[in-house]
C-alpha cells in the first residue's frame, strides 16, 4: 500500500500572495498615562490557531478586547476582512468571544444559551434548534440542553461557552484565557478538544494565554508579548528553538542564561568568554549579533551530562551535582561551575532507580555540541 | 450540647417580652367589647365590624395603597435607571459627586424633605392632595431603590453584558433580555422597599397631603390625638397581620430558594461523573 500523500504544511504567513484575514497596523492603545499597547503590526490569516502569549499585563486582553470590539485603538488601524473596524460596535462585527469567565447567562438554559445569538442572527426560526444540536453534538452537551448553567460542571460549562460563540459560525473566534478554570488533566484533554473542534470547523481562532505550554499545544503561531510590544512571532518549534531575544528564551520553557562577551566566528558560529580560565562557549549566533555583550542560551535538555570528560567537543565545563529534582520521566541536575554559575542539564530516566549514577555532591561534565545553543545579543 | 441555663431563658424572656409585650397588648384590646381602652369588657369583634363602616378609614387605606404602588413604581424605574447610569454610565464629569448626591436623602432628616417638597409645591401652584404625596413618596424612596440595585450590578460579572453585545445585541436588547432579568430580585426587593417606606411614612406625606387626601398613618395619628379608640387597636391588629404574613411567606421563599440551590450543586456534582 502506498503511503498517503503528506499533506502540504500549514504557513500562508511564508506565502506572500496570501491576504491576512486580521491587520494591525501602527495600532496603540492608551488608557490615560498608561500605554497598554505600543504600536503593534500583526497579520494573522485564514484558519489560523492564533496565540496571544505574555505575563498578566501585558497587553494580551486589550489586543483581544479591541478585535471584539470593546476597546478601541487609540491610533492605528485594524482591519477584519479588508473591512476597516473603526466605529464598527461588537454586535455589528463577524467575531465572537469566548470569555474567561465563560459569561453564560445564567437565567437560560444552556440551549437558550446557545441560540442566544441565533435568535438575534439573519437565521430562521427553523434552522435554529438545527444549528443548537449541531452545536451540543460538537461539544457533546446533548444530554444537558435543558439544565441551566450551575446544574452542570466546569467542564461543561466551558463547553458550552465554546459551543454559543461558536453558533453564529464566526469568521474568528476570540478565547481568553479559555481553559483558565479547569484543573491540569481536564485543561490537557480539553486542549486537543479545541485543535479538533477548530480544524472541524475551520474556523480563525485567536487565544490568550499566559501559559506557555498551553500556547505551545494549540497554537500554529504564537506571539510572544511583553510591555505592550510584540517580541516575537512564530510557529512554537521555533519560538522554541530559536527565540530572537534573551526575554522570549527564558519566558518559554526552562533555559541556561549565561552573560559574557561575544566575538562572530565563521558558519553563523559565535564565541562567548564568559568567565576567567574557562574555555569560550560556541553557539549559533543569534540574528542580528554583534560583538560585544552578549547572553549564552541552551535548553537544559541540550545539555549532556556525564562522568567522564566526552572526547572531541568544544563546549565542556566540569562541575558538582548541586541538587537533584527527580520528575519522574526525567531528571533535573542542578551543576554548580566553578565560578559558582549554576547550570541545568536534563536526563531522561529511562534506567530503574537503582542502577542511575550521579548522587550529590559528584563531580560531572557538562557538555553540548556547537550548535545546541544560540548567543543572542545583549 | 450546652444546656439551657436560668441566665440565658431569662434573658431571652426578658428581650422578647420588651419587644412583643406593646404589640400583645394591643392585639388583645382589640378584641375588648368596651368603649373604654382600658378596660378589659369581655371578647368581641365589634370594633372589625365598626373599622369596616367608617367610610373615612377605607378612603384613607385606599389612598394609602394607591399612593405606595405608584410612588414605589415609579421610584422602581427612576431608581434602577439612576444605578445603571452610575455604576455602568463609564466615567463622566461630576460622577462622584453625582453618586455621593443619590446617597443623601438617605440620611436628610424627613422634616426638611418634606418641608422643601411643601414649599416647592406651594410656589409652582401645585395643588395638595393624592399627586402630591406620590410625587413626595417617589422622591424620597427612588435612592433607597438605586442603593439596592446598583449594588446588585456591582457584584456581577460584567462580562455577561459584553457577551450578549457579542452575539449580537444592541445595548437596549443586551439590558432588556440579560441585564434587567440578572438584576430583577433587587428590582423587585427594590420595588418592594420602596413600597413599605411609603405605606409608613408619617411625616413627609402630613407635610404634601391636602384636604382632598389622607394616608392611613396621618389618619390614624389624628385620631389617636383626641383618644385611642378601640377602632384603632382593630386596625393595628390588622396591619401586624398582614406584615406577619408578609415576613413568613419572604422567609419560605428564600428557604426554597436555598434547599433548590443545593439541589442543582448535586446536581452538577453528578454531571461532572
Amino acid at each position: 500500500m502506498k503511503p498517503a500523500a503528506k499533506p502540504a504544511e500549514f504557513a500562508p504567513w511564508l506565502d506572500p500572495n496570501e491576504t491576512p484575514l486580521i491587520r494591525f497596523d501602527g495600532v496603540t492603545k492608551r488608557f490615560g498615562d498608561f500605554t497598554a499597547i505600543d504600536d503593534i503590526d500583526l497579520k494573522i490569516y485564514r484558519k489560523e490557531f492564533y496565540a496571544l502569549l505574555g505575563p498578566s499585563g501585558c497587553g494580551k486582553t486589550t489586543l483581544m478586547r479591541m478585535l471584539a470590539g470593546f476597546e478601541t485603538p487609540t491610533e492605528g488601524t485594524i482591519t477584519i476582512g479588508g473591512q476597516d473596524m473603526k466605529g464598527i460596535p461588537p454586535n455589528r462585527r463577524e467575531v465572537n468571544m469566548m470569555f474567561q469567565s465563560y459569561a453564560l447567562f445564567p437565567h437560560l438554559s444552556v440551549w437558550d444559551n446557545i441560540a442566544f445569538g441565533l435568535k438575534r442572527s439573519k437565521m430562521s426560526k427553523e434552522e435554529i434548534p438545527e444549528r443548537v444540536k449541531e452545536m451540543l453534538r460538537l461539544t457533546r452537551l446533548e444530554k444537558f440542553a435543558k439544565r441551566k448553567p450551575h446544574q452542570i460542571s466546569g467542564g461543561q460549562r466551558q463547553r458550552v461557552a465554546l459551543a454559543r460563540s461558536l453558533a453564529k459560525a464566526p469568521k474568528l473566534l476570540l478565547l481568553d484565557e479559555p481553559l483558565g478554570a479547569l484543573d491540569a488533566k481536564l485543561r490537557q484533554q480539553t486542549q486537543f478538544e479545541l485543535m479538533d473542534i477548530q480544524e472541524k470547523t475551520g474556523t480563525t481562532f485567536v487565544i490568550v494565554t499566559h501559559d506557555q505550554e498551553e500556547a505551545m499545544t494549540v497554537a500554529s503561531r504564537v506571539a510572544v508579548m511583553d510591555n505592550g510590544k510584540v517580541i516575537q512571532v512564530d510557529t512554537p518549534a521555533r519560538i522554541y528553538e530559536t527565540p530572537n531575544s534573551v526575554y522570549v528564551a527564558d519566558f518559554i520553557g526552562d533555559v541556561n542564561l549565561i552573560t559574557g562577551n561575544a566575538t562572530l566566528k565563521d558558519e553563523g558560529l559565535a564565541a562567548l568568554s564568559w568567565a576567567e580560565g574557562q574555555p569560550e562557549i560556541i553557539g549559533t549566533a543569534g540574528e542580528g549579533l554583534t560583538a560585544g555583550n552578549a547572553t549564552f542560551v541552551i535548553r537544559p535538555e541540550k545539555v549532556a551530562i556525564s562522568a567522564e570528560r566526552p572526547e572531541g567537543m568544544n563546549n565542556v565545563v566540569q562541575g558538582r551535582i548541586h541538587d537533584i529534582a527527580y520528575l519522574g520521566n526525567i531528571s533535573t541536575y542542578h551543576v554548580a561551575l566553578p565560578d559558582g554559575t549554576l547550570m541545568k542539564a536534563q536526563a531522561a530516566n529511562n534506567r530503574r532507580l537503582s542502577r542511575r549514577s550521579f548522587t550529590w555532591e559528584d563531580e560531572v561534565w557538562l557538555s553540548w555540541t556547537d550548535t545546541a545553543g544560540l548567543v543572542l545579543a545583549g | 450540647m450546652r444546656r439551657f441555663s436560668w441566665f440565658n431563658a431569662t434573658a431571652l424572656t426578658a428581650g422578647f417580652a420588651f419587644l412583643y409585650i406593646p404589640m400583645i397588648i394591643l392585639v388583645i384590646y382589640s378584641f375588648n367589647s368596651s368603649r373604654l381602652v382600658t378596660v378589659w369588657a369581655g371578647f368581641s369583634t365589634h370594633w372589625y365590624g365598626e373599622l369596616f363602616r367608617d367610610q373615612a378609614f377605607l378612603d384613607a387605606a385606599w389612598v394609602t395603597l394607591r399612593v405606595a404602588f405608584v410612588s414605589s413604581s415609579i421610584a422602581t424605574i427612576l431608581g434602577t435607571m439612576a444605578a445603571y447610569v452610575l455604576v455602568r454610565g463609564g466615567k463622566f464629569m461630576g460622577r462622584t459627586l453625582f453618586s455621593g448626591m443619590i446617597y443623601a436623602p438617605l440620611v436628610m432628616p424627613e422634616v426638611i424633605t418634606g418641608l422643601s417638597l411643601l414649599l416647592l409645591f406651594i410656589s409652582i401652584g401645585l395643588d395638595r392632595g393624592i399627586v402630591t404625596i406620590i410625587l413626595a413618596h417617589t422622591t424620597f424612596s427612588m435612592c433607597y431603590v438605586s442603593v439596592v440595585v446598583s449594588s446588585r450590578l456591582v457584584s456581577f460579572d460584567r462580562s455577561v453584558e459584553e457577551a450578549a453585545l457579542d452575539l449580537g445585541c444592541t445595548p437596549w436588547d443586551a439590558f432588556k433580555s440579560v441585564t434587567l432579568p440578572l438584576i430583577a430580585p433587587a428590582v423587585i426587593a427594590g420595588w418592594l422597599l420602596a413600597f413599605t417606606l411609603s405605606l409608613d411614612d408619617l411625616v413627609i406625606a402630613s407635610f404634601t397631603a391636602g384636604p382632598s387626601a389622607t394616608t392611613l398613618p396621618i389618619k390614624i395619628f389624628s385620631s389617636v390625638r383626641l383618644g385611642v379608640s378601640p377602632e384603632i387597636n382593630a386596625l393595628s391588629t390588622i396591619l401586624i397581620l398582614i406584615v406577619t404574613i408578609g415576613v413568613i411567606s419572604a422567609s419560605l421563599v428564600s428557604k426554597r430558594r436555598i434547599v433548590q440551590q443545593q439541589r442543582d450543586e448535586q446536581m452538577a456534582e453528578q454531571a461532572q461523573q
